[in-house]
């Protein structure tokens, strides 16, 4: 194909995603308003089960976001060259994912016309307080990092904005991992291994999605991935799932050894119903070992091993995700140790959840968001990882 | 992607052009006040007898002050004075027919804030009633 | 008045006695050529005083007689006591009359608001009881600590209260609540009550009736459970030493509902 109908046919598929994006957004938009419209009660969450899909999306988002921006910081902060090449499209599906998560958050609050009343009240001692900073914050440093990297004159300051942007990220991490560590009475959370578990879940999340979207580029543009670049980031990402995997067992085993909570830690892995389903089979199986088979077995060496390990790992960041929030909220209070319970409010029961449609396609519109900000991104700007190794073409050579 | 610069620069020029036309036409379009018939009918505001606790063109310009600080009064500090007290308000400003200051261009409340097209969401939390009106109908639930 | 302190009634003869007491020992500071008429007259005087305001004075005390102008104070902590031994597993007054006085929906689903609700426990060996559990007004709220707009907050006297003004219905503090105490409100509201502004999208829990303690009056389900005969509910200042509910919390055997949480809940339990 020469380059003018290459061209042709490129804005034509830019245009087609662009247009699916924002399709895809305005049916977030939609259900929200529905949401505002009617209330909460047209979707799934309750009093028993107060978080429901929008935030496993939302979180999700936020935690990807803050670790897609690690490739940058190996480059930046670490100064690994093949990283380095891959920093301003780590910047910018950073602040996509970002725009995605708090589109969400934001959202499906209950009043969600009253932004202005959260951006003029602040409870310091709320860590949804901080957030307001660390994440307009984050699109501020992140935007700054960005500029500092494509501006060919500012290339010395890009190593100290790439700290600042490192260690924004890591605060902001540990934040959104404490939003539930800092739940004293629920015996899923207030646990100080949640902001560490969440670092870590960053870590491959982040990384899993930038090399989907790094794959979707490559392809897009008939280019391939050199193989040594591939290998680095393929064994980086298993480490990233094996330390998730850790950190995980670590949290669940500590907590059999609380007589209290040996309850819960049997419900979510074993007699839970759907959570250790999704537990065993959408997050360890799916989403843990077969990527980890899919990046070490000698016979799975392609690119779309590498891609596939990437998406299972998405799947199974939802699956934990939807174990962690709604299982977390499903298991009832403990108010009365040693006592059966039974109230008309759901004391001693499970709660039942079911998501909805609007809450799914708010959810839905944010990744949507999320895709918009980035198609539209790389089509404008230069984000294309630029390798300084021998072309494709030559890259089946010794 | 966009091709022929001069396109996008008449097309910035044209669109500066009718957004001043339109910002300066915007005056001489509205209506001025008391100046020949509008084409929303004006509120009645009907109010049952008695003097407002403030006069008129100070209750225009500034109830929603008042409003605001004394919620913050009555829910934070538990200070309860009724003198601007929303629920006072209501009480007195509450048609005698309905009850309420809701509920139709003639309302006091509402008739007021659709003519000035100023959205009024006290009302989705706080009763829009007179209390004597609304104590009633919970009596006779009771 | 009258209605709003049964338990305090019989209060009056000691605070007189104090009264009369009291004015004695400051006549017995007087230098020694005073005149023992006057004297006598001024001790009988306040007696007499003492004996006709006392039962004033500890109905102003039980309601706190604070004028509307006036702030609620950090000198009173209000607070309740259940005593669950009297607490009848059939009887739902508390909820009905909590129901009835905020204007909340009586049919109880999983999105309906409920700010009381009666809870009924079976011990290890089956043993049976019911309990009425609410806001436990703590001292270290949880859900204070968690609101980003600060809507949540704890008022001067103790009360645990959602600003609705401010509430943007993140649903943070219903996670933060180790009690379960506070409820969303999933739809539109109509024919509110006007003492209890409510509305859709923000969280709301039990008040501890704000609204007719500020008016002097008991909370609706204190009131009720006495009306319905059981008088299982106590409600009164935990700070002042004098009232029947601090008297009966240093007498008896309470608990707080998750006490090793170390919140200082304003409500307490005894008989569980």
């Amino acid at each position: 194909m020469n380059r003018a109908a290459f061209a042709r046919a490129e804005a034509r598929w830019f245009w087609l995603l662009a247009a699916a994006g924002a399709a895809v957004v305005l049916a977030g938009l939609l259900a929200a308003h529905f949401m505002e419209e009617h209330g909460h009660v047209v979707t799934g969450m309750d009093n028993q089960v107060v978080w429901g899909m929008p935030h496993v999306f939302a979180i999700f988002m936020i935690v990807a976001a803050s670790g897609v921006l690690n490739v940058a910081s190996i480059g930046s902060v670490f100064g690994q060259a093949v990283y380095k090449a891959r920093a301003p499209l780590s910047g910018l599906l950073c602040l996509a994912l970002l725009a995605g998560g708090l589109f969400v958050l934001m959202l499906d609050l209950g009043r969600p016309e009253r932004m202005v009343v959260a951006a003029t009240h602040y409870n310091f001692k709320s860590v949804f307080a901080w957030n307001v900073f660390l994440y307009s914050g984050m699109f501020a440093i992140v935007a700054v990092y960005l500029w500092t990297l494509m501006e060919p004159r500012l290339g010395a300051w890009s190593k100290p904005a790439g700290l600042a942007a490192f260690a924004w990220r890591i605060v902001l991490t540990t934040g959104t991992g404490a939003i539930f560590a800092f739940l004293v009475a629920r015996q899923a959370y207030g646990s100080a291994l949640l902001p560490p578990l969440f670092i870590v879940m960053s870590f491959a999340w982040g990384l899993a999605v930038f090399l989907v979207v790094q794959s979707a580029m490559y392809v897009w543009n008939g280019r391939e991935l050199p193989a040594p670049v591939a290998r680095r980031m393929r064994n980086l990402l298993g480490v990233f799932i094996v330390a998730v995997l850790y950190l995980t067992a670590v949290y669940h085993l500590t907590n059999l050894y609380f007589a209290k909570q040996v309850a819960f830690v049997r419900f979510i892995l074993v007699d839970g119903g759907v959570y250790p389903l999704l537990f065993w089979g959408g997050y360890v199986v799916v989403g843990s070992l077969l990527p980890l088979v899919l990046i070490y077995h000698p016979r799975f060496g392609r690119p779309r091993s590498m891609l596939a390990a990437s998406l299972l790992v998405v799947a199974g960041a939802f699956a934990l995700l939807y174990v962690f929030i709604v299982g977390g909220q499903a298991w009832p209070l403990d108010i009365f140790p040693g006592y059966r319970t039974t109230s008309s409010f759901g004391d001693g029961r499970v709660a039942a959840y079911a998501p909805s449609v609007p809450e799914v396609l708010l959810g839905l519109g944010g990744l949507g968001v999320a895709f918009l900000i980035t198609v539209i991104g790389v089509r404008v700007l230069h984000f294309l990882p630029q390798d300084d190794l021998r072309p494709a073409a030559e890259a089946g050579k010794p | 992607m966009l091709r022929g610069g001069h396109w996008t620069a008449a097309i910035r020029r044209c669109l500066a052009a009718s957004v001043l036309l339109v910002a300066c036409a915007a005056p001489a379009l509205a209506d001025a006040p008391g100046a020949g018939a509008s084409r929303v009918p004006r509120p009645t505001a009907a109010t049952p007898g008695g003097a407002c606790v403030e006069d008129t063109a100070f209750m225009r310009r500034n109830h929603m002050n008042l409003i605001r600080h004394q919620r913050d009064l009555t829910v934070r500090e538990g200070i309860r004075t009724t003198k601007h007290s929303l629920a006072n308000c209501v009480d007195c400003h509450a048609d005698p027919k309905t009850g309420r200051v809701t509920g139709s261009r003639d309302a006091f409340c509402e008739g007021c804030h659709a003519y000035a097209a100023v959205k009024l969401d006290c009302f989705e939390c706080h009763a829009d009633r007179a209390k004597t009106a609304a104590t009633a109908s919970v009596e006779k639930a009771k | 008045m009258s209605a709003a302190g049964p338990s305090q009634g019989a209060k009056g003869a000691p605070s007189g006695g104090s009264a009369a007491a009291s004015a004695a020992s400051v006549g017995a500071h007087r230098p020694k050529h005073v005149d023992h008429a006057r004297r006598q007259i001024l001790a009988w005087g306040a007696a007499m005083a003492g004996v006709a305001i006392a039962p004033g004075i500890t109905l102003f005390d039980l309601a706190h007689g604070r004028p509307p102008a006036e702030p609620a104070s950090r000198t009173k902590r209000w607070g309740m006591l259940v005593d669950v031994n009297r607490c009848d597993p059939d009887c739902n007054a508390c909820v009905t009359a909590c129901d009835r006085e905020h204007g909340l929906p009586a049919a109880k689903t999983a999105t309906s608001a409920q700010w009381i609700r009666k809870v009924e426990l079976t011990d290890m060996r089956g043993r049976k009881q019911s309990l009425p559990v609410m806001c436990q007004h703590c001292a270290e709220p949880p859900c204070v600590d968690v609101c980003p707009t600060g809507a949540s907050f704890k008022r001067a006297d103790g009360i645990v209260l959602v600003d609705r003004h401010t509430c943007i219905g993140c649903r943070y503090c219903m996670m933060a609540c180790p009690y379960k105490a506070r409820s969303f409100v999933h739809e539109p509201v109509t024919g509110q009550r006007p003492d209890v502004p409510r509305g859709k999208g923000c969280v709301e829990s039990c008040t501890l009736c704000v609204h007719r303690i500020d008016r002097d009056q008991l909370p609706a389900c204190v009131e009720a459970c006495a009306a319905a005969g059981h008088k299982a509910i106590l409600f009164g200042d935990l700070n002042d030493p004098a009232s029947e509910i601090a008297q009966r919390i240093a007498a008896v055997a309470t608990r707080q509902l998750r006490a090793d949480l170390n919140l200082g809940t304003g409500v307490r339990y005894a008989g569980i």
